[in-house]
C-alpha cells in the first residue's frame, strides 16, 4: 500500500493535472472533472488511512531539503483539512456536475452556460490543488505561492457567473485579495530577512521578541485577516459569496476563508504562541466578538436567502477567532481541537446550505426569503438539508459546531474569562435568529407553490443532504478526528535549526 | 455493546425508526402510516415492560458512547426513568390512536406523524437520559422536533405561536447550555443515579453553585412553564389538539420539570440542596405559580386555553413537592407526574372533541353539551374533578401526599397554598360542569358532519374514556403493587433511604 508521501503528493499533483487538461481540452470537463474529484477524494481517504499508521512526518519532495526543495509537514491538523476539503469538495463537485447539466438543457443561452462549465471546472480543480498545497506545506514562502493562486482562482470562479453585480463584487475581491498577499508577502520578506529561514517549525524555535518581528507579524497577520473577512475587513465577502453561482458560493464559504484561517491557526497558535502577547489574542477576539454579532444581526435584515448565509458565514467566521485567546489560556489540547471542530462542522454546513439555497434559486427563479413560503411541497430534500444544515450552523446538540462550542464555553468557564463563553452562546441565539427566518417560510405547508423550472435531479439534492447530516453527527464522531489530531502535534527537524544569517 | 444497553437503544429506535420512514412514505399512503404508527407505539410498550420487569429483579441496564475524553452520552434505567418513560409510552399510544382520528381528512399528515413520533422518541430519551450532557441533549431536540408540531396548521397565528414558543425554549436552552457547562468545569461529567455531583465539589464553590442552581431552575423553568417564565404555554394552544394533549401531558412540560427533579434529586441531592437554602425559593416560585395560574385560569373564556393556565399551575405542585424536602411531599410531587399527565390528556382529548365534533370553543358556548355528547363530558368530568383533587381520583392522592409531607417537614404555608389552590381549582372547573350538564342549550353548535352512532369518531372517544378510567384506577388502587405511587414510593425509598 502506498505510504503517507505518495498521497500527499498525489493530492498536489493529481488536481493540478487535470486541470491542465481540462483546460486544454474543454469539451473533457464533463467527464475529467468529476474523474478527478473523485480521485482527489480517493486520495484524501488514502492519506487520511495512511496517516493513522505512519503518525506526523515530514517529507522533502524529490530529496530536495529545505531552503532549496519544496517540504510537506504532515500533521493531524493537515490531515483533518485535506480531508475536510476531500469531502466537502466531492460533495460540491457532483453538485456542480448537475447544476451545470440542469442549466445548460434548460436554458436557452446555451453558449454562456457552456462557457461557465469549461472555465469552472479547470479553475476549481487549481484552487482545490492549492488548498491541498497550503494545508500541506512547511514553509512560509510556499504557503505564500498557494495562497496567491487561491486568491486569483477564488476571483475567477466568482466572475463566472457573469452577472454585473458579481463582476463587481469579483473585482472588489481581486483588490482585497491582492493587497493581502502583498502584506503577507512583506511580512515573510521581513522574517526572512531577520531569520533566513521560513519553515515554520524551525521558526518556531527561532522567534523571539524583536521590533523587526513584531511588524513582520502585523503584515503577515493582517493580510491575513482580510483574506479570512474577520470584523470589520469583512465588506468584500458578502457580495462576493452572494452572487457567484451556487457550487462557487458553496467552495468560497466552505473552503476558501478556511484556508487563510488555517494559516492564522498555524502562526498564532503554534509558531509564534510563545512570543505573542495575551493583549493581541484578546484583540482578534475582540473583533471576532464584532463578526459575530455584527455578521449575525446583518444576517437578520437581508431578505435574499444567499445574502444571508452569506453574511451567516461572517459571523461564524467570528467564532473561531473568539477561540483564539481561549487556545492560549488554555492548558490542555480542548480549545484547539474545538476550534477544529467548528472548522470542519461550518465547512459542511455552510457548503450544503449553499448548495441547497441554489436548488431553491432554480426552482423558485429567485431569492427572496419572505416568498418562498410552500417550496417544501416541491423541494423537500433539499428544504430538508437547508434546515438541518441551519441547525447545525445554530450550534444544536449533538452536531460538531456543538461540541465546538460546548468545549470553548468550557475552557473559557474554567480559565475565568467567562465572558468569552457568553459571547458564544449569545452568538447562538443570534444565529438561531436568522435560521429560522428562513426555516419558518421553509418549514410552513402551503398547498401550492409556482415552481418555474422541472425537477432539480437528484444529484443536486443528496449531497447537500449528505453534507448537512454530516455536520449534525460530527459531534457524535468527534473522537475519531481529534484522534488524528492527538497523534499530529508538529514535528522537529534536524536540517534547518543550523541555517542562520 | 451488552443485552440490557441494546434493550434501552431499542426503545428509542422502536419510535425513531418508524418516524423516519414515515417521511420517506408518500402522503397518501395512510394505512402503512397507522401500522407503522401503532406497531412503533405497541412495540415500545412491549419492550418498556420488558424493562419494568428487568428492573424489578433488581438488574441494571445502560448504555454508553464516549464523544470525547470525559464527555460521552449514557442511557440509563433507574426507577425514576422507568416513571416517566412508561407515562409517555402508555399516553403516546393513546394519543396516536387519537391523532389518526383527529387528522383523518386534514392536509400534510405525513409531516405531523413524522414528527410526532421522532418526538416520542426525543421525551423517552429525556427520560432514559444517564447523565446531564445527554439529558440536554435531548431537551434541546425536543425543542426542535416540537416546533413543527405547534405551528403545524401554518396559519398566521400559529406561526405567531411558534415564534414565541422557540424564542422562550430556545433562550431557556442557551441558560441550561451555561449552566451545565459550569457545573461540569467544577465538578466534573456529572452522571444520573449516582452519589450527586454538586455536593461533591469543594466547599470554597459554594456561591457558584448557588448561581448554578438557579441557572438550571430558569433553564428548565421555561418548559416547565414556572411563573415569569410560562408566557409560551398559553399561546401554544394553537396547535392541534393532540399535540396540545401531548405538550400538556408528557412531551414538553414534562421535559422541564423532569430536568427539575433530576436536578434536586440527581445532581445536588436534597440534603446538600437544602442544605444551601436552594429548595426554599424553588417553594416559593412554585407556590406563586400555582396561584397565579389558577387566577389566570378563571378569566379565561377559551377552553383551551383555561386547561392552559391549569397546567401551568398543576405543573407546580410537582415542583412544590419536590422542593417541600420530605419524603411524603416528593411522593406527592412525583405521583403527580403521572397524575396530572392522565388528567389532563383526558381534558385535552375531551376539548379536541368538543371542538372537532360541535366546533365548541368557548365555555359559554357549552350550555348543555352533556346531553349531547355524554361520554365525552364524563370523561371531561372524570378529569376535572381529580384535578381539583375528589376522592378517589388521581388528583386527590397527589394532593393528600403533598399535604401529608407539608405537615411532616413542618410548612403550614404549604398546606395553605393547597387548600387555596384547590379552592380556585373548584371555582374555574365547576362551573364548567354545572353548565354542560345542568343547563339548557342555548347556542347552535356546527356539527360537523358526523352521522357515527356515536357521539363522535370512536377514535376520538376510546382514548379519553381509556384515561379516565385511569385517573378513577389509579386513584382507587393507589395501595396496589402495581400503581405509579408503589413506583413512586420505591423512588422516594432509594433517595432518602428506607
Amino acid at each position: 500500500m502506498p505510504d503517507t508521501p505518495f498521497w500527499a503528493v498525489c493530492l498536489v499533483v493529481v488536481p493540478l493535472f487535470f486541470a491542465i487538461i481540462c483546460f486544454v481540452r474543454s469539451s473533457l470537463v464533463t467527464f475529467l472533472g468529476p474523474l478527478a474529484a473523485w480521485l482527489n477524494a480517493l486520495a484524501g481517504l488514502g492519506m487520511t488511512l495512511s496517516f493513522v499508521h505512519s503518525g506526523p512526518l515530514r517529507y522533502a519532495i524529490g530529496g530536495w531539503q529545505a531552503p532549496l526543495g519544496i517540504n510537506f509537514s504532515i500533521d493531524g491538523l493537515s490531515v483533518l483539512l485535506v480531508a475536510m476539503t476531500a469531502v466537502t469538495g466531492l460533495s460540491v463537485s457532483m453538485y456542480a456536475k448537475g447544476y451545470f447539466s440542469l442549466r445548460i438543457g434548460s436554458a436557452g443561452e446555451i453558449n454562456r452556460h457552456g462557457h461557465q462549465r469549461a472555465y469552472f471546472w479547470p479553475v476549481w480543480l487549481l484552487l482545490w490543488a492549492a488548498l491541498n498545497g497550503l494545508f500541506l506545506s512547511a514553509d512560509l514562502f510556499n504557503i505564500y505561492v498557494t495562497l496567491e493562486i487561491i486568491g486569483l482562482a477564488a476571483v475567477v470562479l466568482t466572475a463566472l457567473s457573469g452577472k454585473p453585480a458579481a463582476r463587481l463584487a469579483a473585482m472588489r475581491y481581486l483588490l482585497v485579495s491582492l493587497l493581502g498577499s502583498c502584506c503577507y508577502l512583506f511580512g515573510v520578506a521581513l522574517l526572512y530577512r531577520s531569520y533566513g529561514i521560513l519553515d515554520m517549525t524551525a521558526l518556531s524555535r527561532l522567534v523571539s521578541p524583536a521590533p523587526l518581528l513584531w511588524v513582520s507579524l502585523a503584515l503577515l497577520t493582517t493580510g491575513l485577516l482580510l483574506k479570512t473577512a474577520l470584523f470589520p475587513l469583512h465588506f468584500w465577502l458578502p457580495p462576493a459569496h452572494a452572487n457567484a453561482l451556487a457550487p462557487v458560493s458553496a467552495i468560497l464559504s466552505g473552503l476558501v476563508v478556511k484556508a487563510s484561517f488555517y494559516l492564522i491557526l498555524r502562526l498564532w497558535g503554534e509558531v509564534f504562541a510563545q512570543v505573542l502577547p495575551f493583549a493581541a489574542y484578546v484583540l482578534l477576539g475582540v473583533l471576532g466578538c464584532g463578526a459575530v454579532l455584527w455578521g449575525a444581526v446583518q444576517a437578520l435584515l437581508q431578505k435574499r436567502l444567499k445574502m444571508l448565509i452569506a453574511y451567516s458565514t461572517v459571523a461564524q467566521l467570528g467564532y473561531l477567532f473568539i477561540a483564539l485567546p481561549l487556545i492560549r489560556l488554555d492548558p490542555g489540547p480542548s480549545a484547539r481541537e474545538a476550534v477544529i471542530l467548528l472548522i470542519m462542522a461550518h465547512a459542511c454546513a455552510k457548503s450544503a446550505m449553499f448548495m441547497a439555497a441554489g436548488s431553491i434559486f432554480l426552482k423558485a427563479g429567485h431569492d427572496r426569503i419572505d416568498d418562498l413560503d410552500g417550496i417544501k411541497e416541491v423541494l423537500p430534500v433539499s428544504s430538508f438539508a437547508f434546515v438541518l444544515a441551519g441547525v447545525s450552523l445554530m450550534g444544536f446538540p449533538p452536531s460538531g459546531g456543538f461540541l465546538g462550542k460546548w468545549l470553548l464555553l468550557g475552557v473559557s468557564l474554567a480559565s475565568g474569562q467567562w465572558w468569552w463563553g457568553i459571547m458564544l452562546v449569545i452568538g447562538s441565539l443570534l444565529a438561531a435568529g436568522y435560521v429560522y427566518r428562513i426555516a419558518c417560510h421553509l418549514l410552513v405547508f402551503k398547498a401550492s407553490f409556482s415552481s418555474r423550472r422541472g425537477s432539480i435531479p437528484p444529484v443536486m439534492e443528496w449531497p447537500a443532504v449528505l453534507l448537512a447530516v454530516l455536520a449534525m453527527i460530527l459531534g457524535l464522531l468527534a473522537g475519531y478526528p481529534l484522534g488524528l489530531l492527538e497523534a499530529g502535534c508538529p514535528v522537529p527537524i534536524h536540517a534547518c535549526l543550523e541555517v542562520m544569517p | 455493546m451488552n443485552w440490557g444497553g441494546l434493550l434501552l437503544v431499542m426503545i428509542l429506535l422502536s419510535s425513531l425508526v418508524p418516524g423516519l420512514i414515515i417521511f420517506a412514505l408518500p402522503e397518501k399512503s395512510n394505512r402503512p402510516r397507522t401500522f407503522l404508527n401503532l406497531g412503533g407505539a405497541f412495540l415500545k410498550l412491549l419492550l418498556i415492560l420488558v424493562m419494568i420487569i428487568g428492573i424489578y429483579q433488581g438488574r441494571q441496564f445502560a448504555v454508553r458512547w464516549q464523544l470525547l475524553p470525559g464527555l460521552e452520552l449514557a442511557l440509563n434505567s433507574d426507577p425514576l426513568a422507568a416513571l416517566f418513560s412508561t407515562l409517555s409510552t402508555v399516553l403516546w399510544l393513546l394519543t396516536t390512536i387519537y391523532a389518526v382520528g383527529y387528522l383523518e381528512q386534514s392536509p400534510n399528515r405525513r409531516q405531523f406523524f413524522g414528527y410526532f413520533s421522532i418526538c416520542v422518541t426525543v421525551t423517552v430519551g429525556i427520560a432514559l437520559a444517564g447523565n446531564l450532557i445527554t439529558f440536554f441533549l435531548f431537551y434541546e431536540l425536543l425543542t426542535l422536533t416540537t416546533y413543527p408540531l405547534v405551528t403545524h396548521r401554518g396559519t398566521r397565528e400559529a406561526l405567531a405561536a411558534g415564534r414565541v414558543y422557540l424564542a422562550y425554549t430556545l433562550s431557556g436552552g442557551a441558560v441550561l447550555l451555561v449552566a451545565v457547562a459550569w457545573l461540569q468545569v467544577l465538578a466534573g461529567p456529572v452522571a444520573f443515579g449516582g452519589p450527586p455531583a454538586a455536593a461533591a465539589v469543594p466547599a470554597t464553590h459554594e456561591l457558584q453553585l448557588i448561581v448554578i442552581f438557579f441557572l438550571f431552575i430558569a433553564g428548565l423553568g421555561v418548559k416547565a412553564a414556572l411563573v415569569p417564565l410560562h408566557g409560551w404555554l398559553p399561546r401554544a394552544m394553537v396547535a392541534p389538539a393532540p399535540v396540545s394533549a401531548l405538550l400538556h401531558a408528557v412531551a414538553v412540560v414534562k421535559a422541564g420539570v423532569f430536568g427539575i427533579i433530576r436536578i434536586v434529586h440527581d445532581v445536588y441531592g436534597v440534603p446538600f440542596a437544602a442544605g444551601l437554602n436552594l429548595l426554599l425559593p424553588l417553594a416559593i416560585l412554585a407556590s406563586l405559580s400555582i396561584i397565579y395560574g389558577s387566577l389566570c385560569a378563571l378569566r379565561e373564556d377559551d377552553l383551551k386555553k383555561r386547561l392552559a393556565y391549569s397546567t401551568v399551575s398543576q405543573l407546580s405542585y410537582i415542583i412544590l413537592g419536590v422542593s417541600v424536602a420530605g419524603p411524603l411531599a416528593a411522593m406527592g410531587g412525583l405521583v403527580h407526574l403521572v397524575h396530572q399527565g392522565l388528567m389532563k390528556i383526558t381534558l385535552f382529548f375531551c376539548a379536541g372533541n368538543l371542538a372537532e365534533t360541535l366546533g365548541v370553543h368557548r365555555i359559554s358556548e357549552m350550555r348543555g353539551i352533556a346531553r349531547r355528547m355524554p361520554l365525552t363530558m364524563a370523561a371531561f368530568s372524570v378529569g376535572a374533578l381529580g384535578m381539583i383533587g375528589f376522592p378517589p381520583m388521581a388528583g386527590f392522592v397527589s394532593k393528600w401526599y403533598l399535604g401529608m409531607g407539608a405537615l411532616e417537614a413542618d410548612k403550614m404555608w404549604v398546606v395553605a397554598i393547597l387548600a387555596v389552590s384547590t379552592v380556585l381549582n373548584a371555582a374555574y372547573f365547576l362551573p364548567i360542569l354545572i353548565q354542560a350538564w345542568f343547563k339548557p342549550q342555548e347556542s347552535t353548535w356546527s356539527e360537523q358532519g358526523t352521522t357515527a352512532r356515536l357521539e363522535t369518531h370512536w377514535m376520538l372517544l376510546v382514548p379519553p374514556l381509556v384515561t379516565a378510567f385511569l385517573v378513577v384506577a389509579v386513584g382507587l388502587l393507589a395501595n396496589a403493587q402495581i400503581s405509579p405511587l408503589a413506583w413512586v414510593k420505591l423512588i422516594i425509598g432509594l433517595e432518602y433511604g428506607p
